[in-house]
């Protein structure tokens, strides 16, 4: 069994459309949706929901006004702000606990936060895991861990080959959080200034957890002498190009429709999606054909 | 006035579109581009910079010599970034939320706060656009302080337009909560009205008025439209899928100068959303 990690520098690249037809593509696979920012794979493969379960992370202050003395100490040791008129602002409060710690009264409740929901599922490809944060919700790299080490169970229990995992755009704490541990990290990007840009942070933030990484470029054809650029940029970063992507009406046809572009479309984007495909389960079950052969 | 360009999820065109508004717009603008793990304006506005300073953030550092492994701030902390054993006490940067409790409960002055660097912010200008831009430093997970250090450079009378992170969690939060009002960034496609309607209900509860734009549109009668109608949010842009937007995109050209149709609708913006206020 692998794991193999689809994310992009910036969202928006077309990720999710192209996760969504690996899932079609790949024989026996279990998917886990981990943007949980942009949780957005479940508009495409519809999962009946067989579980839900809360997500709880965190603490978050609350003042008990009866008992409050007025004093104003928490207001002093509040870095974050989140203290006005002896209330605390929900959406400001970090749940450090300082003020419910100094507080002489011990008038501040610190109840633990619901951050979200998560969801184990059916789809027409597999079990797949997902989640939803709740608006301004804090720790989603942990809820994306949950998702992950959830994802890999059900995978064992399953027998599946692969588990695909559509992870978190962006450089931050959920992209750590997708990334750590996988077999390879495909990054999926675009032809343009910002999109190599995106990718040279993304590839960076890769090779320092030693993850192998491929990448493939969308809408590649919009700016060819870009993509020859990105390509060589992520050969001297030790990124193997996989593929490249047209651009094609028929991505947002699919999106438009609920299905995964190779469901869709037999057009150029769509043949494109499947040699990658091909490339990759190349790439990643290398060594076992090795294995087999030796 | 401050106007966040926000969105629900990125490559929406929210950076395209604070750009070009920058551009439209014919007064001294602010631009301060507050999406700090991947900062782009810069692509587009192609300032000069005059000048870059270091953010940093404290954290505390322990004085073994004085630290008796009395293990208050490992207690206190809520966030495991402090560990206390015998009487070895370690601090990890990664986790700290700089909150400045262990350093108030160590009961002999064992723990200093130290600047750790995060960060930086550009300074520059192109024509009439200030710009500032931060950006945060790969291995970093904690942008909002920057984001909040990024924001003290808005203008203090004048229009400011705030490139906000994309996503519906802290982050963008700590954006869209400093600004007066908001324009949320979408498609006109099933995800697009998916991820508006969790972009709405945030800064709903935010309580920061807000239009919407709308991105790439191919059809007059875009489900968008129909969401908005409905729900009495007024539709401040909508700019046509082109090609050439793309690739004027792909360049890290604005998009006022393949579709200077465009400028008219996007000087008439913070207009519209002032008379919201
Ligand atoms: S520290 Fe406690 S008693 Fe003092 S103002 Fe805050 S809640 Fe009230
Ligand atoms: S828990 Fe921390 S952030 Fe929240 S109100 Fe108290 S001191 Fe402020
Ligand atoms: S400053 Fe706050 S978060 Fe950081 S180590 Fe101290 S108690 Fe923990
Ligand atoms: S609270 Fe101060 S003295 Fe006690 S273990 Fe921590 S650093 Fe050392």
């Amino acid at each position: 069994m692998k794991e193999l990690v689809i994310i992009s520098g910036k969202g928006g690249t077309g990720k999710t459309s192209i996760t969504a037809s690996f899932a079609a593509l790949a024989v026996h696979p279990v998917l886990a949706d981990c943007d949980v920012d942009a949780a957005d794979l479940h508009l495409i493969l519809q999962p009946e929901i067989q579980t839900s379960e809360n997500f709880v992370s965190g603490h978050l202050a609350e003042i008990r006004s009866g008992d409050c003395m007025q004093c104003g100490l928490c207001m002093a040791v509040c870095r974050f702000d989140a203290i006005k008129d002896f209330n605390v602002d929900v959406m400001a409060c970090e749940g450090c606990g300082a003020c419910v710690e100094f507080c002489p009264e011990q008038a501040i409740d610190f109840p633990e936060q619901e951050c979200g929901v998560w969801h184990r599922s059916k789809t027409r490809h597999g079990s797949m895991v997902h989640a939803r944060m709740h608006p301004g919700a804090e720790n989603s790299g942990k809820l994306v861990s949950l998702l992950r080490s959830e994802i890999r169970k059900i995978a064992e229990k399953e027998k599946a080959t692969v588990v695909l995992v559509d992870g978190s755009p962006g450089i931050g704490c959920p992209v750590i959080a997708s990334i750590t541990g996988a077999d390879a990290v495909l990054v999926v990007t675009e032809p343009t200034l910002s999109g190599e840009h995106d990718l040279e942070r993304v590839l960076q933030l890769i090779t320092h957890f030693r993850i192998p990484a491929m990448i493939c470029v969308n809408k590649w054809d919009i700016n060819p002498k870009m993509t020859s650029r990105i390509e060589a940029l992520a050969k001297s970063m030790k990124a193997v190009p996989v593929g490249r992507i047209p651009y094609d009406a028929a991505v947002t046809d699919a999106q438009v429709n609920a299905r995964a572009l190779v469901e869709s479309s037999d057009g150029a984007a769509a043949r494109a999606v499947r040699e990658i495909w091909e490339t990759i389960q190349k790439q990643l079950f290398a060594e076992e054909c090795c294995h087999v052969t030796s | 006035m401050k106007i966040a360009v926000a969105s629900g999820k990125g490559g929406t065109g929210k950076t395209t579109l604070s750009c070009a508004m920058a551009f439209a717009v014919q007064e001294e603008v602010t631009l301060l581009d507050c999406d700090v793990e991947e900062p782009n304006s810069h692509f587009f506005i192609r300032p000069e910079i005059e000048s870059r300073e270091q953010v940093c953030r404290p954290v505390p550092a322990v004085d073994s010599a004085v630290c008796t492994g009395c293990g208050e701030c490992a207690r206190v902390c809520r966030f495991n970034a402090v560990v206390s054993v015998g009487k070895k006490t370690l601090v990890f940067n990664e986790l700290c939320h700089s909150c400045g409790a262990c350093i108030r409960i160590c009961p002999t002055g064992a723990l200093k706060e130290i600047e750790e660097p995060i960060g930086q912010i550009e300074t520059g200008r192109r024509d009439h656009v200030r710009f500032v831009s931060g950006r945060l430093d790969v291995g970093q997970a904690m942008s909002p302080p920057l984001i909040r250090k990024t924001l003290e450079h808005a203008s203090p009378d004048g229009l400011t337009i705030v490139d906000c992170p994309p996503g519906t969690s802290c982050p963008y939060v700590t954006a869209v909560k400093a600004c007066d009002a908001a324009i949320l960034v979408t498609e006109p496609t099933p995800f697009g009205l998916h991820d508006l309607k969790l972009a709405v209900e945030t800064i709903r509860d935010l309580g920061v008025p807000f239009g919407v734009a709308v991105n790439r549109v191919t059809d007059e009668a875009h489900p968008i439209r129909t969401y908005c109608e409905a729900e009495g949010i007024p539709l401040l842009v909508e700019v046509p899928e082109d090609r050439r937007a793309a690739e004027a995109y792909s360049r890290g050209e604005s998009i006022n100068s393949v579709m200077p149709g465009l400028n008219e609708t996007l000087r008439a913006v913070p207009e519209k959303l002032k008379a919201m206020l």
